[in-house]
Order: structure tokens, then C-alpha cells, then sequence
């Protein structure tokens, strides 16, 4: 039964062979898409085609008899239209059969004969008539037999393997899924690589070191910007050629244009394609590579998924992704790193109007809005200030953490959206929230002493384009200096509304919702600087990558890869950034200054160590005199005030300098 | 932010019972943890000490919300239940009824409970008593007051009337504007 056997499955291709008919069926598909309008395509495209068809036909002639086989494939392609899309790939199998055929030689070869004679107008007759071929193929034709039994168990592994593509059952669905999503992962592959191949002849030159991609001249803009702008699907091309380009300037560029030219057209045309602001352009750009900075503007075209958060108050998780599941709605947990977060793929309902929603079962809350009070880790018992915290996304999250003990300040420097606020804090059943509506600056004057204080500060946006597309073109340099400062103030409040004794606490989170360096590690360095008792911790979300310690041409504090961002086109949520300060008890003025005299007297000492390593026995001895006299009184039970002892200890110190 | 007067905390108690009953006590005398009432800009909010004590730092023209907010006084006197005292009615609620999951969306809407989406009731329920409404999974989804006694409700049709609303969780949508 070698035949039926060879029939069935054959080996695979080997990679040369798998190569060309995957390109071959690239253009075949390209084809079948564009239709008739692909006509303009160059010959050399078209080109592999014909040949392709022709080889199929001649393998057919030579393979005697096996032109049929091809046929009947051929017609049962027709038959199943849209469902064999990879058909062609089964075609190249079979027609490697052939090959293989010939070469070992027929195992029955007149019955091969006969059956040409015999059954060629039939076969070619289409499916049908091999129904009833098989049908028949005992009665009548013996000599076909062998054959037609072949044919009619090619027909039937056919169908059977278009069976198991075909009913959807709760068993295979999962399998399938997998099988289309590699089916689509493929044909991107494919569609890549045709659009590889579109860049045309000069794409082989590229290994001679000749420049495929020709920066278009300041007359060629000219035209272009007359006529009206490039249409987007060459604007896309451009900007990836040009992308490839800058990847590999030394050998990819063209001889006589500066890397700043290329780069000064690539940011044109980003923001000619994306339509963003020229100067937003340039800010987001310089923070990525040029690869990963046209990820990121793509990844900001398309939107985040939507995320609930369990309110751990009134359900559970599991309690809460059923009774959604019962309403029609598909969701997965958002992760490991949450246990109260689940991703909601689509919904029949709407999601924010269930009767779960209303009874505060759960709130619509994006997945990066999660990081800040993670990091926050919030403990029972504690006074805690949300400081700008509309719509109340975070807020109620750390009342649900603190399980409704201690107390939150809500604060929101916006009266109308304290009414939302309100709403959700009440919907949520958070009863240990005080709203109030305050600039944030005012804070450690209205009430401090917080163990842990939350400074979601108000920023650009420039991680949630894909939710407020206006921010492309609305954001300026003046935009990006007024919100630097008023965050600076913001920061330095939240450090000063923080109780440095607090025995559990003494934290402070500052997140942004913008990418940019400005509002998120310039201001965070600001802080360091202007609080020595500030330091960056750890902020014990898992993932993330690390906040810039240099930037261009600006360093920060070496800690600042402590500090965590969060981009959307690589973590698939908003552009993020989270930083967590531990607020220690401030050293007074004097001793900073003694430590500073003593860090430069140490330094001194390492360019001269040689006068200053003695001891002083004179100012020792008074020293020594001044705690026994001390300690005598101790010992008389007379207490000496610090106060009244600091004073004069502190005084000799700072004048004998 | 005050104290109750004694007419405010009467019209407040009064309607609180009309829910609860005598578990009124509950809330009032809460030893473990004692709770107060307060009034800011006519609203009503139920809050721990603890707390009160700590907001009493922030002014009263920036103060939004302490609490629970029970509801508010009309300018008349009358005192208004919120949607957001649900949480303290369902809690110490003794008349419950529970519509049908039919009737969750009509409910939430702010229609009335008709006896088809009726799915539980209170033995006992006499007419015009304060009931909360509940899913059949026992979510809290309202309050309102029966138009019938449960016995009454037996020989009604279908499109008869059982619960008045009075509110919904689907106000937090709805009203939100006008709620805080």
C-alpha cells in the first residue's frame, strides 16, 4: 500500500524548495487579493509565477499519469475555495512526489498506463465523477483499481482533514485558535517578507554596499509637499526604509548625506504619518532606539485592553470573573504581578453599565494605574493621602487593600471631578476615604502626618496617546516647563505631608502617566536634591525597565534605576513611570554641614593626609572634661535638658572652624 | 462639618428605621469602634470617630465627602435617603425582597418591582415598608416600599405594582451630578 501511503503525507520539502513556495505562494495570495489591478506589477514578480505553473504542468507530462492527480487537486481547490488557502504548499508536496516517483521508479507502472488511457477524461471530469468512480471501481475497471483506490482515499484523507478544520467543538476550539493565530503569525511572516521583496531590484545591491534607500532631496520635498504629501502607504515605507538605514548607517547609507539629515526626515515623516507635533516628535524619539521608537509610535495608534479591578471589599476575583463569564463577557486575569486585575477581551454587555458594576463589584481601571499603588503597599492602620486621585481609580484601591481601616485623603484639585470621585469612593463601599478638594501644593498645611502619601501627579500624557490623541498635537515646550514645575512643587509637598517617625510607613509614590524624561526622572532628581533625607527604594513591582540614570546630556542620582517605566509597546499598558522614596528623619541643618565639612576635609585628606591625621589633645581634653562633668552630675541624679546640652555642644563646633 | 440637631437627627432616625428597625441600635451603639452622624452642606455622613476627628482639619468649603453619605436635608427639612446608604440598609435590612434576573436591568433602570420580576420575598412584609431590593445572588441593588402586604401580593397580575423605587445602584450613573 506504498501508494496510498505516499498519498497521504509526504516528506517535507527541504528549506530551499519550502522557500520558494512560500514566496511563490505569497505572490500567488497577492495576487489572488489584488486581482487584476496587480497587473502594473514589474515583470520580475510575475515572473516565478508563470514558471511556477509551468513546472507543474511539465512534472505533471513527466510524471505520467500523475497530471491528474495534480488536476483533481487543482479542482478540488475550486471546490473548497476560500477554506485551502495554503493549498499551494499540498500542491509543491505532491508534486515533489512526483519527483520522488521518478526517481525510485513506478511500483505499477502499467497499471499507470491503463489508467491514463482509461481514465484521463474522467478524473479531469472533476470530484464527482470520482465518487463514483470508487463507487464502481470493484465492478468495472480492475485495472484502475489500484489507482482509483488511491484517488478515492486522497479524496477521503481530503475531506477528513478538512473535517477536522471544520466543526468548532469545546474540545478542539483551543487547538484551532492555536492553529489560526500560527496560521495569521505566518502569513504576517509572509506578508513581511513580500514587502521585503517590494523594495524591489536594488534590494540584492544592498550586500554591495550600495544604498537602497535615497534620502529624497530638498527638491523632491518640494514636489512632494505641492502635491499634497506622499500617500501614507509610502510615507510607511519611507519611514522604514529609513529606519533600516540608521540602524546600520556606516553601510547602509547613501554617500554625501549626514545620519542628522536621515534623521531630521525620519522625524518629519513620523510626524507627518502619526500626526504628531514636531516638537513632541523629537522628545518621544530621542528616548528610544530608532527601531524601538517607531514601535512605540505604532503601539500608540492602537488602544490598550480593557482592565477591571476586583473590589476586593465586596467580591473576590473569582467570584466576580464568574458572574461576568454568566453575563457574556471574556476575561483572563491581567497577570501575575495582580492578583485583583482581569483583562476583558470582549463583551457582549456593556461593561461599565452591569449590576455588578453598580453594586461596586469591580471598577474600570487601565492596568498601569495598578503599579503605583503596588508600589505604595499600603498597610492597615495607616493615614494615607492620595493626592490627586480622580476618578478614584487608586484611591479606592488602597481603601480596599487597607481593608477600610485607617484613613485616605482623597484629594482632588478639580471640584467637578471630585464628584466622580465621590461617586466611586461611595459605589466602591470605601468608608474610610475623606474627599477634599485642595490644590495638592497646599498639603502639609491643611494636615501631614502621613505614613505613606500617593502623588499621581497631573503630567502630559504622552504614555495614554491611545487613549487622548489630542495630546500629539496640543503639548509645547511651555506645556512640558509649567508642568515640570508644578510637579517639583507637587513632589517636594508629598515628601513634607509624610511623617518621617511613622513606625510602618514614611513612603512616598510619584507615577506619572507620560514617558517623557522631563516629568519623571528630572523631577524625581529634583526631589533628591532638594530633601537629602529622601532616598529611592525599591518599588517591588516585578517588572518594567529601569528609569534612565544619564540621560543626553543630564546624570542623575545613581539610584534612579530603582525608579520603574512601564511603555505600551512593550508591556502592552499606558506609558508609566513609578518611583518610591523612603522618607527618613532630616538630619538638622547643622550636622549636613558638618558632614559636608567633614566629606571636604576628607577629601583633603586623601590629597594631603599628612597634617591632619594627629589628634588634638587640647581640644580633646576639652571635650573630655566637659561629659565628665556631665557625667558627675548624672551621677548626682541632676538631669541635664538635651536642649541646654546641645546648645553649647553644638556651638564650639561650628565657631571652631 | 456638625453634630446632628435633635429635629435633624429625629427626621434622620426616622427614616433610617423605617429600613432597619430597631437595628438602628446597631448603628449607634457601636462600642468596639463609635461611629457618629454629621452634617456638611446638607448631606448627612455616617463615619467612624476616628476619622471625624482627623477631617475636622479640612475646611469645610473643601470638604467633598467623610464616610458614608446618607442622604440629604431639602431645604424644607425633609430628609432624603441616598443610594449611598445602601451599604448600612442592607446590612441590618429587615425586609428584603429579590427580583429575578429579568428584572435586574428594568430595576436598575429605575422602574418599579412588578410582580413578574418578583422572585423572593419577605414572609411577613406588611403594605409601605421600607424593603431592600436584592439580586438573586444577593447583591444589594436598591431600596423602596412595598405597595402590597406579601399576602396581598399572591392574587395580583402579573404587571401589578410591588415595590415602589425609591433608589438604585443604577443612580451612580444616572445622578452622579446631582448625588454629591
Amino acid at each position: 500500500m506504498g501508494r496510498k501511503q505516499r498519498l497521504k503525507q509526504g516528506d517535507p520539502a527541504t528549506l530551499d524548495e519550502f522557500k520558494k513556495s512560500q514566496k511563490g505562494s505569497a505572490k500567488k495570495r497577492k495576487a489572488r487579493d489584488l486581482g487584476d489591478s496587480n497587473d502594473a506589477q514589474p515583470p520580475k514578480k510575475s515572473k516565478p509565477q508563470n514558471g511556477r505553473a509551468e513546472t507543474v504542468k511539465s512534472k505533471g507530462a513527466k510524471g505520467k499519469g500523475k497530471a491528474k492527480e495534480v488536476d483533481i487537486d487543482e479542482d478540488s481547490d475550486e471546490q473548497w475555495g476560500g477554506i485551502a488557502i495554503d493549498d499551494t504548499q499540498y500542491l509543491d508536496a505532491i508534486t515533489k512526489f512526483d519527483f520522488e516517483e521518478d526517481d525510485q521508479g513506478d511500483p505499477d507502472p502499467d497499471a499507470d498506463a491503463i489508467m491514463d488511457d482509461e481514465n484521463d477524461d474522467f478524473l479531469s471530469g472533476g470530484p464527482v465523477h470520482q465518487l463514483e468512480f470508487s463507487d464502481d471501481s470493484d465492478a468495472g475497471l480492475d485495472d484502475g483499481d489500484d489507482f482509483l483506490k488511491g484517488a478515492s482515499d486522497e479524496d477521503g484523507s481530503d475531506v477528513e482533514s478538512d473535517d477536522s478544520d471544520g466543526p468548532i467543538t469545546a474540545k478542539n476550539m483551543e487547538r484551532k485558535s492555536r492553529a489560526l493565530d500560527r496560521k495569521a503569525a505566518r502569513e504576517a511572516e509572509m506578508d513581511i517578507e513580500e514587502a521585503q521583496a517590494a523594495t524591489g531590484p536594488q534590494d540584492e545591491e544592498e550586500g554591495g554596499g550600495i544604498a537602497f534607500f535615497d534620502l529624497p532631496t530638498a527638491e523632491d520635498l518640494e514636489q512632494e509637499k505641492e502635491a499634497g504629501g506622499l500617500p501614507p502607504d509610502e510615507l510607511q515605507k519611507r519611514i522604514q526604509d529609513n529606519a533600516k538605514v540608521l540602524k546600520d548607517f556606516k553601510t547602509l547609507a547613501a554617500t554625501g548625506r549626514s545620519r542628522s539629515e536621515h534623521v531630521e526626515q525620519l522625524l518629519q515623516d513620523i510626524a507627518s504619518y502619526y500626526g504628531y507635533n514636531e516638537f513632541l516628535t523629537e522628545k518621544l524619539f530621542n528616548l528610544f532606539s530608532v527601531s524601538e521608537a517607531i514601535e512605540f509610535f505604532e503601539a500608540n495608534e492602537v488602544p490598550r485592553p480593557v482592565t477591571i479591578r476586583a473590589n476586593t471589599l465586596r467580591t473576590r476575583r473569582r467570584d466576580l470573573a464568574q458572574a461576568l463569564i454568566n453575563r457574556g463577557v471574556t476575561l483572563e486575569p491581567v497577570g501575575k504581578w495582580s492578583n485583583v486585575g482581569l483583562q476583558v477581551f470582549e463583551s457582549t454587555v456593556p461593561i461599565g453599565a452591569t449590576p455588578e458594576y453598580l453594586a461596586g463589584h469591580y471598577m474600570l481601571q487601565a492596568a498601569s494605574s495598578f503599579l503605583p499603588v503596588i508600589a505604595l503597599a499600603p498597610e492597615s492602620n495607616e493615614r494615607i493621602l492620595d493626592m490627586a486621585s480622580a476618578p478614584g481609580g487608586k484611591a479606592t484601591y488602597i481603601s480596599a487593600l487597607m481593608r477600610n481601616t485607617g484613613i485616605v485623603f482623597a484629594n482632588d484639585s478639580n471640584k467637578a471631578r471630585t464628584k466622580s470621585l465621590t461617586a466611586n469612593v461611595h459605589r466602591m463601599g470605601c468608608k474610610n476615604v475623606v474627599v477634599c478638594n485642595y490644590d495638592g501644593r497646599e498639603f502639609p498645611k491643611v494636615i501631614g502626618g502621613f505614613d505613606r502619601v500617593l502623588l499621581d501627579s497631573p503630567c502630559s500624557g504622552t504614555g495614554v496617546i491611545s487613549k487622548d490623541p489630542s495630546v500629539k498635537l496640543s503639548k509645547s515646550e511651555k506645556d512640558f516647563q509649567l508642568l515640570g514645575d508644578l510637579q517639583r512643587q507637587l513632589i517636594l509637598c508629598a515628601i513634607d505631608s509624610i511623617n518621617p517617625e511613622s513606625k510602618t510607613g514614611g513612603y512616598v509614590t510619584y507615577s506619572t502617566c507620560s514617558v517623557t524624561v522631563d516629568e519623571n526622572e528630572a523631577v524625581v532628581d529634583y526631589a533628591l536634591r532638594k530633601r537629602p533625607n529622601v532616598e529611592l527604594v525599591d518599588t517591588g513591582i516585578g517588572f518594567g525597565v529601569d528609569g534612565f540614570t544619564n540621560y543626553r546630556e543630564k546624570k542623575f542620582s545613581k539610584d534612579m534605576h530603582l525608579t520603574k517605566r512601564f511603555y505600551p509597546h512593550v508591556h502592552n499598558m499606558d506609558g508609566f513611570f513609578v518611583a518610591k522614596f523612603k522618607v527618613n528623619k532630616p538630619t538638622r541643618k547643622k550636622d549636613v554641614q558638618k558632614s559636608a565639612e567633614v566629606e571636604a576635609e576628607e577629601e583633603n585628606a586623601v590629597v594631603e593626609p599628612g597634617p591632619l591625621t594627629g589628634f588634638d589633645a587640647e581640644e580633646d581634653q576639652a571635650i573630655i572634661d566637659k561629659w565628665e562633668r556631665q557625667h558627675v552630675l548624672k551621677t548626682k541624679g541632676i538631669k541635664i535638658r538635651p536642649k541646654a546640652n546641645a546648645a553649647p555642644k553644638g556651638s564650639p563646633a561650628v565657631t571652631a572652624h | 462639618m456638625r453634630p446632628l440637631t435633635e429635629d435633624e437627627s429625629k427626621a434622620v432616625f426616622t427614616k433610617l428605621a423605617n429600613y432597619i428597625g430597631k437595628n438602628l441600635v446597631h448603628l449607634i451603639d457601636r462600642p468596639d469602634d463609635p461611629h457618629c452622624f454629621r452634617l456638611q452642606k446638607d448631606r448627612v455622613y455616617y463615619m467612624s470617630e476616628a476619622n471625624m476627628r482627623m477631617s475636622i482639619s479640612v475646611a469645610r468649603p473643601n470638604l467633598v465627602s467623610v464616610g458614608t453619605c446618607l442622604g440629604k436635608f431639602s431645604k424644607s427639612g425633609v430628609f432624603k435617603l441616598h443610594i449611598t446608604a445602601l451599604d448600612i440598609l442592607a446590612q441590618y435590612a429587615k425586609y428584603k425582597v429579590w427580583v429575578k434576573a429579568n428584572g435586574e436591568m428594568p430595576y436598575l433602570y429605575g422602574n418599579h418591582v412588578v410582580k413578574a420580576h418578583l422572585g423572593r420575598i419577605t414572609e411577613d412584609t406588611p403594605e409601605h415598608q421600607g424593603v431592600v431590593i436584592y439580586s438573586m445572588s444577593d447583591v444589594p441593588l436598591g431600596f423602596g416600599v412595598t405597595a402590597r402586604s406579601t399576602v396581598d401580593t399572591r392574587k395580583l397580575d402579573p404587571t401589578a405594582i410591588i415595590v415602589f423605587h425609591q433608589a438604585d445602584v443604577g443612580e451612580y450613573l444616572r445622578d452622579e451630578d446631582t448625588l454629591f
